[in-house]
């Protein structure tokens, strides 16, 4: 089986894949980060987003292989230590989520978003999480926390 | 009031572990020496099984078991039971057999014939693929209508024509003769759209068994894991209960999807002590589509009669409600009992009559989601009594006015069974009418059309019955249990409280809403307190989550363990303070001797409550721990109005919504700031199933809308944000006043969009559209009109 390298959340990782072996299945089963979830087989709903390389990426739609090398971050890389970063804050100040399922994904799709656009608008919020389901909030919170969230990056606080 | 008390937005406790992705979700517990579980499944919506050969995927790599419906049925082991029964005009409902595994026959796509059991999931699924099924497949029947037509293909032998029952309410020929006396009737036919609920986290569950203790552990993704240990343990395995653990730990989304007691959880626990490792099994999402419980799935056609006035007159239902292939564990009463009892509205209707024909077809088992018999309900009062406005020339708004219940006749009685307890429906109509400028519809509609744009507006005034159920009036109706709630308040020597709660959260808040009442409640900060539910090792008993009943029975039963700890706390404290225990007074945490300026704090009572010295034992136990149950007197009845605005563009028929109001009366409210959440979401579930969702069938059963490829689930950009607000007239029978806001935006939804809907399309002549509303599907009757 091959041997992959990547680093995850800052830290050097590697483990022997299958060939087969999905970068999502990677991160949950050899390395038990289980904030990043599966929530479809057809790289639909978005709850495995994490970042590759900085830019967000689906891991139920990458193979581990693929990531050799790269700088990988998931959920559990977000805050520093105790202090939650200013996205997370937003969604726990806004009520940006119920279950919490679908909750890594989105602020992982969210931090790109704010890396981007640093203000974006309610419209370019929704149509940014066109990659991201959510079956719980009606995304009504989910949109509050994201500009939220953006404005407190910009502001400074982090990110 | 404690900053943290009744009423506060208070910060979820439960947040900090999800925003880090520290949830301990189904799939993410790896027991030691764990196995892996793949099911073998039916491609076909009804075949024979003529044999099951597992001896090429017995040899394939990392194989440990296999089992399959003959090795079941073998052990003389249940089947699945359904936990309610109906009695139709003929008598008792038909009630087939449910095995675990299928063992001569299948009868939906999806219906599992083996278990192969692997030391991977990766093995597991290879050798799945290599279990040859030899189906020889037959006609199947796919839908209500094929069920019912002349020579249709036999779900189950036992019930003749795929009828499971025949079932009224309401006397016929009196309804009849309202009719006859109407001034215009207004008759609407209805389909309510078979729906899959798609919680986002897929169904899975780990099994295993303790060869030294014979213990068996079940985790699953339930909402109410005392009942899986219930049913599955005296029911279907035969397991002692004090043998058997069921843990739902955090579980993503359920939305009554995850009520029900599903074969995987008995085969992965049955198998567990054969292979004697841990099991886990994960559905994928197509797995979840052919697997998990459906909803909704009636074909309807309604009657309103009404005098000159519009008042109403009588209403006549006749509903075919879809059952599926099996009866699910509460399917029967789901469009019986949880629908036809709804059939008043808000109004004085004084005559109704409903009929359901619930029918089995070759199809995934249909049960409760969200709402449950009541969106479909409000689906039926709603368009029909909007229908009869436009036909009477009479303003919506104004129709339904003159036929409310008034606010001043609680507690009502409606021709259909139920005692309506409390309710202000002008209230809140008024307010969403007012948050959603009905007076200024005109204006915009005239400015959409400037633009070639089609505007309408629809309103729904819904009703619920929750904080189900009242167990005498339930088990009257059928139901094969109560349906009470229990809490345990466990407070700890130095005043901190764990509560132990047998409802479930999965997305509701309850570690902080139950927190907030215990803050309120004792004084302490809600940091002292921790909510703890899921884990029948942990909880006296607990019937779960569904039916808006959380609160509204379980926080009942809170509230009751919390009269129970005051009670005994005051004891303590009067002995501490050498004072009468009539003299006591409890607020803000402290205890106080009327009249004087003795006290003792709540802490200092719960040390000595533990670690006494000095103590009464003989007339005071020490400790203080409280359980009680709770049985609810009524239903409660969340009720409200709901504004939808739409805009649709002829030329493509896509639907914009370009508002939504919401106004609710759920009675007290714990924390505003949920609650505005849970509205929000039923909103959009309510609007998926109007705009965005269907589940299809071919005709040959096959399921055509089988991934989020096919099944369109609702996103960010379909929706806007939304207005919503509540009024408040406190339920008058339970200790909180409280009445459950859950189901609400999934009932009341639809029928608003509908109706803005038509009413966009009624100036081009299009008088029906079915759910969902597709721009495919306005686009054709607009080209057709």
């Amino acid at each position: 089986m091959p041997t992959v390298k990547m680093n995850v959340n800052g830290e050097a990782v590697s483990g022997e894949v299958e060939a087969r072996t999905l970068l999502v299945q990677f991160l949950r089963e050899q390395l038990r980060l289980t904030g990043t979830h599966v929530g479809c087989d057809t790289s639909q709903c978005g709850a495995c987003v994490v970042h590759v390389n900085g830019v967000s990426a689906k891991s139920c739609t990458m193979l581990a292989v693929q990531c050799e090398g790269a700088d990988v971050t998931t959920i559990e890389g977000v805050a520093d230590g105790d202090t939650l970063h200013p996205m997370q804050e937003a969604f726990r100040d806004n009520h940006g989520l119920q279950c919490g399922f679908c909750t890594p994904g989105m602020i992982m799709s969210a931090l790109d978003l704010a890396g981007r656009n640093s203000a974006p608008s309610e419209t370019e919020v929704r149509e940014w999480l066109e990659g991201n389901i959510c079956r719980c909030t009606g995304y009504h919170n989910i949109v509050k926390s994201i500009m939220a969230g953006a404005r407190a990056m910009a502001a400074g606080q982090g990110g | 009031m404690p900053k943290d008390g009744i009423g506060a937005s208070v910060k979820r406790k439960e947040d900090y572990r999800f925003i880090t992705g520290q949830g301990a979700y189904t799939d993410d517990i790896d027991r030691p020496g764990q196995t892996f579980a793949v099911f073998v499944r039916s491609p076909h919506a009804h075949a024979r099984i003529a044999s099951v050969d597992t001896a090429a995927a017995a040899a394939m790599p990392g194989v440990v078991k296999i089992l399959t419906g003959a090795d079941y049925a073998a052990e003389g082991l249940g089947g699945l039971p359904c936990g309610w029964q109906v009695t139709g005009k003929d008598g008792p409902m038909v009630e087939p057999a449910h095995p675990p595994l299928a063992v001569d026959r299948v009868r939906h796509v999806g219906d599992q014939v083996a278990v192969v059991i692997a030391n991977s999931a990766a093995e597991a699924r290879d050798a799945a693929e290599a279990v040859a099924v030899a189906y020889e497949a037959l006609p199947a029947a796919a839908s209500i209508e094929a069920a019912l037509a002349g020579g249709a293909a036999q779900v189950h032998d036992e019930a003749p024509g795929n009828l499971c029952y025949d079932w009224e309410i309401g006397d016929k020929a009196d309804v009849d003769a309202a009719f006859a006396d109407a001034h215009h009737v207004t008759r609407v036919e209805l389909v309510n759209n078979r729906l899959v609920p798609n919680a986002m986290e897929p169904r899975a569950a780990v099994a295993e068994y303790d060869r030294a203790t014979r213990e068996y552990t079940l985790y699953t993704t339930s909402q109410n894991p005392h009942v899986i240990r219930l049913l599955m343990g005296a029911f279907v395995l035969q397991l002692p209960e004090h043998r058997l653990r069921v843990v739902a730990p955090d579980v993503g989304g359920g939305f009554g999807s995850k009520i029900f007691h599903y074969a995987e959880e008995a085969i992965l626990t049955w198998a567990s002590s054969k292979v004697a490792r841990p099991i886990k099994w994960t559905a994928e999402r197509a797995e979840s589509f052919v697997t998990d419980a459906h909803g909704r799935d009636h074909v309807t056609v309604a009657e309103l009669a009404m005098d000159r006035d519009g008042r109403f007159l009588g209403l006549k239902v006749d509903t075919k409600a879809n059952m599926g292939a099996y009866l699910s564990t509460f399917a029967p009463c789901v469009p019986t009992y949880l629908y036809a009892t709804l059939l008043a509205g808000q109004y004085t209707t004084p005559k109704i009559w409903c009929g359901v024909q619930a029918v089995f077809t070759h199809t995934v088992p249909v049960d409760a989601y969200r709402g449950a018999g009541r969106p479909e309900a409000t689906f039926v009062v709603e368009r029909i009594v909007e229908t009869a406005a436009r036909e009477m020339g009479i303003d919506p708004a104004e129709l339904r006015r003159r036929n409310f219940v008034p606010s001043d006749a609680f507690p009502y009685q409606t021709p259909v069974a139920l005692v309506y307890d409390s309710g202000n429906y002008e209230g809140t109509l008024a307010a969403a009418l007012a948050a959603a400028d009905y007076n200024g519809f005109a204006a915009r509609r005239a400015e959409a059309e400037s633009r070639g744009k089609l505007r309408g507006i629809g309103l729904s005034a819904y009703i619920e019955a929750c904080g189900i159920a009242p167990s005498a009036v339930v088990g009257s109706l059928g139901a094969r249990a109560g349906l009470y709630e229990c809490g345990e308040v466990r407070v700890h020597p130095t005043g901190s409280v764990t509560f132990f709660t047998g409802t479930h959260s999965h997305g509701q808040g309850h570690e902080t809403t139950f927190a907030q009442i215990i803050a309120e409640r004792l004084g302490v900060d809600i940091d002292a307190v921790e909510v703890v539910h899921g884990d029948t090792s942990k909880i006296p008993f607990g019937m779960g989550t569904y039916g808006s009943r959380s609160l509204a029975v379980g926080g009942s039963a809170l509230s009751r363990a919390l009269d129970k700890v005051e009670t005994k706390a005051k004891r303590i404290a009067a002995h501490l303070m050498e004072a009468a225990e009539g003299d006591i007074e409890f607020a803000d945490g402290q205890f106080t001797v009327a009249g004087t300026d003795k006290s003792v704090g709540f802490g200092d009572v719960a040390l000595t409550a533990y670690v006494p010295h000095n103590y009464p034992i003989e007339e005071l136990e020490p400790g203080l721990d409280e359980t009680a149950f709770y049985d609810p007197a009524n239903f409660t009845f969340p009720a409200g109005c709901h504004v939808c605005e739409v805009e649709i563009d002829p030329e493509t028929g896509a639907v914009e919504i370009a508002s939504f109001a919401a106004s609710d009366d759920f009675g007290n409210v714990i924390n505003p700031m949920i609650v505005e959440g849970q509205v929000h979401g039923g909103i959009v579930q309510g609007v998926g199933q109007a705009l965005l969702e269907g589940c299809v069938y071919d005709s040959e059963g096959q399921l055509a809308t089988g991934s989020y490829m096919d099944y369109t689930m609702p996103r960010a950009d379909d929706v806007p944000s939304f207005s919503v607000s509540t009024e408040t007239t406190p339920c008058p029978h339970n200790p909180l006043g409280v009445k459950g806001c859950g189901e609400a935006g999934a009932i009341a939804a639809p029928a608003a969009v509908m109706n803005a809907v038509h009413h966009a399309l009624s100036s081009r002549g299009v008088s029906r559209i079915d759910m969902p509303a597709t721009p495919a599907r306005i686009w054709q009757a607009l080209n057709a009109a």
